[in-house]
């Protein structure tokens, strides 16, 4: 009896592992980065995790139906291109007319540009039966390639807009504060709190599980297996096109090469956040924790001044560590629950 | 007439004695003793689930016996392993092909036995040269050079048997072989066979079809519930004496025949077709009707097109052609979630595969089909979900600690409970049941069928598919025999005797009528 108790104690342990982990992290920087105990500080750190943050919550969910979308990276290259561009330049008609948008529109076009490429990778998945990892992987290569074409390569700058347009203010979406957080914290709320809610206490969300745990079964349960995909990407894309969106606006100019091996950081996050790459298991609160540990790690190890070369290394073996303990906790888990069973008989 | 007569003792190559094989719980095979003679085709025969191929793996290595001895040519002998059997001259062509399809024929028949040569490696010229021979004698048409996967499943089950008759095994084990096999294959098998026997390899057969058993047989011995109940030499027996050993006379626990009205149709299918991926169809015209209250109990061998009918109407393959009718009304949905919505729930044959989310939750795999009915599309309400899954619990009475647990934690009996509640809590005014009772023991297969019982006095339509000849001669209000796809009958229960059914079962399946693909 006294093992089994010691068992769930160390599956609690387990379980709680990427809080802990984030908890470790923070106490060890505390004290060994100056500066780093500060609200300003927090503040600009969350405002680093929060990008991560967004595309790892679209990754969980892909990754919990067993796919993954390596394309997000590039759609946040893609997306800020074309919220630049339609700020700096409009769309020339072939009339001769040139047709601007204000902010508000153009944001919403830039959303409607990631779900777009989305809807094309869950497209090629559930219609043509493309493997998530080559449609995603082609996407990555398209979207990066559509991004340098439209600038042929450049840089669109200074994206203050011009009044008469109605283009100004787009800079709020990155500096501008409400209650004295940046707005891309109180998007990350927003939108984690819908994710979550999803996942929870809807039938679409559940389904989103279903789908990874056992797609057979899922679909001889009557779960539209392909609506299911379809969402989880262009969420995907939705998620994407708002990070190219704050980085536009943070940066006040638009790069295509913007968003180059984001994607990684999102698996990682997701990962770390327990999110299991065969599907059926993964939370966004983890995920969020998790891309917090990782933003954390960089930060804390960049004002240590510990080489960028040193942050890669241990940022990797953080990675394999957690999915170490992962698996150990799955073994733990099943031992406990077989004594459990046996204790109740 | 014993066969195991002093004279005969020298034929004996392999011999079990009291082989008994538990799984977690249930006894596969019990205080089985088998003579297996040298030169001479040992048939296997009994229902599903009878232990025949746990027997065979038993001496094939893939299964260690619980009790009991086995002896190569009066020696004891432990057989630990594939490799280890392969090492005694013992190989097994088994029921589900083990072949790698991206690889060539000759690559597969010397699989883990490459012809090696320093220092250049495999020598893909000298195993082609040889699976060429092998190939030959099969007189096939395949070539060696080919990959498997481009081969149709005939004559890759031929290739399975090419690479066992590679490995110069004294004894060789065929579980149902003809199940894939054109008619034209078949006499390509009894040709090697005949080859093989007058070699002096013992061959050990299994199969249900009883032509054929009769055709090539030499001794034969009958399994019942893990149990040896009839040894014979085959030129003594017949058709009757066979199914009178496989059925045997011992009574199942069934529920008692609740007193039920059987009302209108609920569920009719009209010319019902799935094409076979090997040409031909697995479900051929099929048509049939289901009235309210009423269990229509379908028997047929493996592969008769039971499971696959079950699957089209359930919406699972879109290439099904055929129309089909809920209350009398055309259905709507092509798809599975469709079918559901329109009233009709199955609860599949591979709960594993097909029936349950493992890594979900007992209360989550319940509500999985039923997520639409008891939650708006944005908020499913958790007292809501929890009221259905403790009535589903409470009705069923499955065994559970807490609906929050792993769907995997429970015993296969209240995993099957659980797949059934979630197919109910649909309101089905159908369910279609594929082989509910298999693999659960008997105090849940005797609450499954109370359970069905129950359903129809509620007035459900059921459709259910077993192999278990005493199973639908108890619960059936009517029962249906498939053949090679096709319906051969439908009567009501008093109309038909066992033996009826069995002949009626195996009508279609003898290798002259086998399906000639197109």
């Amino acid at each position: 009896m006294a093992s089994l108790d010691r068992g769930a104690v160390v599956l609690n342990l387990m379980k709680l592992r990427t809080f802990i982990a984030l908890f470790a992290v923070l106490m060890f920087f505390s004290v060994a980065a100056p500066n780093f105990l500060s609200t300003a500080n927090f503040i600009l750190m969350s405002k680093h995790v929060a990008l991560n943050a967004f595309l790892a919550m679209g990754m969980t969910f892909v990754i919990v139906t067993g796919g993954i979308d390596l394309s997000v990276g590039s759609i946040v290259g893609l997306c800020g291109m074309t919220a630049g561009g339609l700020l700096l330049h409009g769309i020339e008609l072939p009339i001769g007319y040139t047709v601007y948008f204000n902010v508000f529109e153009v944001v919403l076009i830039t959303l409607g540009v990631g779900v777009f490429i989305g809807a094309i990778n869950g497209l090629l998945i559930t219609r043509l039966n493309v493997a998530p990892f080559i449609a995603t992987l082609g996407t990555l290569y398209v979207a990066r390639g559509v991004a340098l074409l439209v600038s042929d390569g450049g840089t669109f700058p200074n994206l203050v807009g011009k009044a008469e347009l109605g283009t100004t203010g787009f800079g709020w979406l990155g500096a501008g504060r409400i209650l004295g957080l940046p707005v891309s914290i109180w998007l990350l709320l927003v939108v984690a709190l819908a994710a979550a809610y999803l996942a929870r206490y809807t039938p679409l969300g559940r389904h989103i599980f279903a789908v990874g745990g056992n797609e057979r079964a899922a679909r001889m349960s009557g779960v539209r297996i392909n609506r299911v995909k379809m969402f989880v990407y262009m969420f995907s894309g939705f998620c994407a096109a708002i990070v190219g969106l704050i980085i536009s606006s943070e940066l006040m100019a638009s790069h295509p090469a913007t968003g180059e091996s984001f994607e990684l950081n999102a698996i990682a996050a997701a990962v770390l956040g327990g999110t299991s790459m065969s599907g059926g298991r993964g939370t966004i609160v983890g995920t969020i924790v998790g891309a917090f540990v990782i933003g954390v790690l960089s930060d804390g190890l960049v004002m240590m001044g510990v080489s960028s070369f040193w942050q890669m290394v241990i940022k990797g073996m953080v990675i394999i560590f957690a999915v170490v303990v992962d698996q150990a906790q799955r073994r733990l888990q099943q031992r406990v629950t077989l004594m459990q069973m046996a204790k109740a008989g | 007439m014993t066969v195991a007569g002093d004279s005969a003792r020298d034929d004996v190559i392999l011999r079990l004695e009291d082989i008994t094989k538990v799984y977690s719980g249930t006894v596969a095979v019990k205080q089985a003793s088998l003579d297996i003679r040298r030169g001479a085709v040992n048939v296997l025969v009994g229902e599903n689930g009878a232990g025949k191929s746990t027997l065979m793996k038993i001496i094939a290595g893939v299964e260690q016996p619980t009790l009991g001895r086995i002896l190569l040519e009066g020696q004891p002998v432990t057989i630990p392993s594939v490799e280890a059997a392969n090492a005694l001259g013992i190989s097994m062509v088994f029921q589900e092909l083990n072949l790698l399809g991206n690889l060539s024929v000759a690559e597969n028949i010397f699989i883990t036995r490459e012809v090696t040569s320093w220092p250049r490696g495999i020598d893909h010229a000298a195993q082609i040269r040889r699976a060429t021979a092998y190939l030959d004698r099969l007189q096939a048409g395949i070539k060696a050079d080919s990959l498997v996967e481009d081969l149709m499943i005939g004559q890759q089950q031929l290739v399975e048997i090419a690479k066992a008759v590679s490995l110069d095994s004294k004894i060789i084990i065929f579980d149902e072989p003809t199940s894939a096999l054109s008619a034209a294959e078949v006499e390509i098998l009894f040709r090697v066979i005949a080859d093989l026997k007058a070699r002096g390899v013992a061959i050990v057969y299994i199969s249900h079809r009883l032509e054929e058993l009769i055709r090539i047989g030499d001794y034969i011995t009958v399994l019942r519930d893990g149990r040896i109940t009839g040894h014979e030499v085959m030129k003594n027996v017949d058709t009757k004496w066979i199914v009178r050993q496989m059925i045997g006379s011992d009574a199942k626990d069934f529920a008692k025949s609740a007193e039920h009205v059987i009302g209108d149709e609920v569920f009719r299918c009209e010319e019902i077709s799935l094409p076979r991926l090997t040409g031909g169809l697995a479900v051929d015209h099929v048509s049939l009707a289901v009235r309210s209250g009423e269990i229509l109990g379908i028997y047929g061998l493996m592969g008769a097109g039971r499971s696959e009918l079950l699957d089209c109407i359930i919406g699972r393959h879109a290439h099904a052609t055929g129309r089909i009718f809920i209350g009398g009304k055309e259905a709507q949905g092509k798809d599975t979630a469709g079918r559901i919505a329109g009233g009709i729930a199955l609860i599949p044959e591979d709960r594993q595969r097909d029936g349950l989310v493992s890594i979900l939750s007992i209360a989550a795999n319940l509500t999985l089909s039923s997520l639409r009915r008891i939650a708006s599309p944005f908020f499913i309400d958790g007292k809501v979900e929890d009221k259905e899954v403790r009535s589903a619990i409470a009705s069923l009475s499955i065994k559970v600690a807490d609906p929050a647990f792993e769907v995997s934690s429970l015993s296969g009996g209240n995993q099957q409970k659980v797949v059934i509640g979630k197919a109910l809590m649909t309101h089905p005014r159908l369910l279609l049941m594929d082989e509910p009772s298999r693999g659960i023991d008997i105090g849940a297969k005797a609450d499954v069928f109370r359970t069905m019982r129950r359903l129809a006095a509620e007035g459900i339509g059921i459709i259910f598919v077993t192999s278990d000849l005493d199973e639908v001669m108890a619960l059936s209000d009517r029962i249906a025999v498939m053949s090679n796809g096709k319906l051969i009958a439908v009567r009501d229960r008093s109309e038909l005797t066992e033996t009826d059914i069995v002949s009626a079962a195996a009508r279609g399946h003898g290798p002259h009528k086998a399906a000639m693909g197109a």
